[in-house]
């Protein structure tokens, strides 16, 4: 208990100069030649009967889902790196069908703003609409709002059965929509690879409706890119992708553009950059 | 009455003959029947409308904000107007942006489960319309046969089912919103990762503060291929509360998981003769939804986990008739209330599971010393409680009473490490009692969330924030409000 010192992570990031900070550097490291901090690493306690945990940001999530498998649980979040790596970055991994994007996961940050000052948003519940949802904008903002400090993340379930199972298919849509709730569903153009949880008998049931076998895992995934498309252009890609059906995820060979916003939608976002760091000091250069 | 700044007649004129030449005269009321009607939402709390209109699409709601700014007269977006916490009373005559009239369903994706509705549809509506599908929209307020789905994104609302599947604010996925200097935003999209910040996941839940969305692409959830409903009995409320922790302890995470108290039992017994344990002191109920192996597994071990907490009877609903009777229950629990005492006042607080049993304790308590009928019907699973205070408004000093018992519930929420609110929102109700959670720092970095949105702040002001983060000097305290 009392793992986490905030205090001295708040007079680490100060208030004044470029600073940014690094987890374990999976996710693309720290800016280059700009003062580099570390949030607090550690489980500071675990409810696994409120399915929550609490645990500073630089926490890696392996050690974190070492310590909830004890208590047969898990969080939704990709794996590898750390907890706040994860957020900050808010890119969900190939079971966000079922599990739901990363933004879901966080219930409470504290984080040290721009001005060096320790600031909460969201609380412990999991229902609480509390004021205005802070956390959503903190996950995905890059550091660019605040650092993240000490979190309160959702934990769910582990399910008693998990298997991957694959169908030969040009349709990516013939075997999604015969599953209950598959985790993910994957394709390539060829093959549809579906992860199903559940109920050992229920798993072999979906399976054998959808006539697919079982299969060691999801395919290898191409890193050329990680491409956002609605889900229903899915069946139109091209080339060599692993795309994820039903959310719109496509992992291309080739690289590509990254999407813009809309010009009022890239004000608001400068705005809102511009009222939690007049001087954008955080992370200097990157835009969330 | 109210008290505060009111717009000058001068003002008010020449807005509605702005808002005239922009929309149909018919959908520009100044009446005093319809400024009485349009003065308050389903709270307690009274506030004053100075005009009341009705725009038929986004491009009318922008004229309409425009035209709001243009004379500096705040409005108030108002959905069906089912809201509990004042967010949508107007304060100072502000302008009534009413958007019922925008209530078409506007595409359906059946096969990528989603949809884009109109603000005005009404949220039971929408699940009726995708039925055919197989699908529905997972939040499911007791109010969905009236509430509508704009009202639902401004106040993150939730529902008995929102225990597996999630409040609003995960089954949005994009917006247009008309901000308040009249410009049309898009934020988020059908697209998974959409550029920018997640402005999306911020307007979700902000009371009407930050803009008035137009459209909205909501995700549509999997009706599930079996369901089953059972009601289980307690002679102690806190054997029910201990029972509603142990099952989530263990792993399930069932469809909803309901509680209600004797009083509360009985009230629905009386209004719909289902045959519920009127002796009981609580009574929960469980509903799991899945597939057929996995939802039997739970089904044995929710029986086996209630019978090792002391429950009586087990009941399992045998069809989808007895299953909506029982659900039928639950949700009429507020009309039920009505043959008790003529008034009520419902609260939403949420705890931690394990302190159910003693926050439930400390209500009764509470609730005894105000001398007051309290019954609690509450999402047990989300650790989401509404205590239901009764009461007859016509009983001298009654309205003193309800408001002291109720600030203490919410303050005994809050010290047992719970939250003001778990699905009503903050509005003008709960809007000073912000500090019992959150610190100055805290609500200046909501206030400038609030201030990136709407600059001007014409956006229904003076809710959610405490004055003191905000940037008016004045205590807007409008009749009703127990601040």
């Amino acid at each position: 208990m009392g793992v986490i010192d905030l205090a001295s992570f708040a007079d680490e990031v100060g208030a004044h100069g470029p600073v940014t900070i690094t987890g374990l550097g999976t996710r693309g490291g720290p800016m280059d030649e700009v003062r580099c901090v570390h949030a607090p690493a550690g489980i500071e306690w675990m409810q696994p009967d409120e399915m929550i945990v609490c645990c500073g940001a630089g926490t890696p999530i392996d050690e974190l889902l070492a310590a909830l498998a004890v208590h047969r649980q898990t969080v939704a979040l990709p794996v590898g790196g750390t907890v706040g790596g994860a957020l900050a970055v808010g890119r969900s991994d190939h079971r966000r069908l079922g599990d739901g994007p990363v933004r879901d996961t966080l219930l409470q940050a504290r984080y040290v703003s721009a001005a060096g000052e320790v600031v909460k948003a969201g609380g412990p519940t999991v229902k609480n609409v509390s004021g205005f949802d802070l956390c959503r904008l903190l996950v995905g903002s890059l550091g660019t709002l605040g650092f993240l400090g000490e979190v309160i993340v959702r934990t769910r379930p582990l399910p008693p059965h998990s298997q991957w199972f694959f169908r030969e298919t040009t349709d990516p849509f013939d075997v999604f929509t015969r599953l209950y709730k598959p985790i993910s569903v994957l394709w390539n153009g060829t093959a549809v690879f579906a992860l199903l949880e559940g109920h050992a008998a229920d798993v072999a049931e979906q399976a054998a409706a959808s006539a697919m076998s079982a299969c060691e895992g999801p395919p290898t995934f191409p890193t050329g890119s990680r491409r956002s498309v609605t889900p229903s252009e899915v069946p139109s890609q091209t080339g060599e992708f692993v795309a994820e059906v039903g959310v719109g995820i496509v992992h291309h060979s080739l690289p590509c553009v990254d999407p813009t916003e809309g010009a009022r939608g890239a004000e608001l976002t400068r705005v809102l950059r511009y009222e939690f760091d007049p001087t954008g000091r955080l992370n200097p250069g990157i835009h969330a | 009455m109210s008290v505060g700044l009111t717009a000058p007649a001068a003002a008010l004129t020449a807005l509605a003959t702005s808002l005239r030449a922009a929309l149909s005269h018919d959908r520009v009321r100044t009446g005093s029947t319809e400024l009485g009607l349009y003065a308050r939402d389903a709270s307690n709390i009274s506030g004053s409308a100075g005009m009341v209109c009705f725009p038929l699409t986004t491009a009318e709601v922008q004229a309409c904000v425009r035209a709001a700014g243009t004379h500096n007269v705040p409005f108030v977006a108002r959905g069906a107007g089912t809201g509990l916490a004042g967010g949508a009373t107007p304060l100072d005559d502000a302008l009534v942006i009413t958007l019922t009239k925008m209530n078409r369903v506007l595409s359906v994706d059946p096969v990528n489960r989603f949809a884009w509705v109109e603000p005005g549809v009404l949220n039971l509506d929408l699940t009726r319309q995708v039925t055919k599908y197989g699908l529905h929209f997972a939040p499911d307020p007791s109010s969905q046969q009236s509430c509508s789905i704009g009202g639902n994104v401004a106040n993150n609302s939730g529902g008995p089912h929102c225990l597996s599947d999630g409040v609003t604010a995960a089954h949005v996925l994009a917006l247009e919103v008309v901000l308040s200097d009249g410009s049309v935003v898009h934020l988020g999209g059908e697209q998974p990762e959409p550029a920018g910040l997640d402005i999306r996941g911020a307007f979700v839940g902000s009371e009407g503060m930050f803009g008035i969305a137009t459209k909205v692409c909501v995700r549509l959830t999997q009706n599930a291929p079996t369901v089953r409903t059972m009601l289980m009995d307690f002679e102690t409320v806190e054997a029910g509360a201990q029972t509603v922790s142990a099952i989530i302890a263990d792993g399930m995470v069932p469809a909803a998981l309901e509680m209600m108290d004797q009083l509360c039992v009985r009230a629905v017994e009386e209004y719909i003769h289902a045959g519920l344990p009127v002796d009981a002191a609580a009574v929960l109920l469980v509903e799991v939804a899945g597939l057929p192996h996995g939802l039997e597994a739970d089904v044995a071990r929710i029986v086996e986990i209630g019978k090792a907490h002391g429950a009586g009877t087990v009941r399992i609903a045998q069809d989808e008739a007895e299953r909506a009777l029982l659900w039928k229950g639950r949700k009429t629990a507020f009309g039920a209330i009505a043959r008790i005492k003529p008034n009520y006042y419902l609260h939403d607080t949420v705890v931690p599971r394990r302190m159910l049993p003693e926050v439930l304790r400390k209500v009764y308590e509470i609730t005894a010393r105000h001398g007051l009928l309290v019954m609690n019907v509450f999402h047990a699973g989300d650790g989401n409680l509404h205590p239901l205070l009764v009461f007859d408004k016509a009983e001298p000093g009654v309205m003193d009473r309800v408001h002291a018992a109720g600030e203490e519930i919410v303050r005994a929420s809050v010290a047992a490490g719970g939250v003001l609110s778990g699905e009503h929102g903050i509005g003008l109700e709960k809007r000073d009692f912000m500090s019992l959670m959150f610190g100055p720092a805290d609500l200046t970095a909501q206030a400038a969330m609030r201030r990136a949105f709407d600059p001007l702040e014409l956006a229904n002001p003076f809710k959610v924030l405490p004055s003191a983060a905000a940037c008016g000097d004045v205590q807007h305290v409008p009749d009703g409000a127990w601040v």
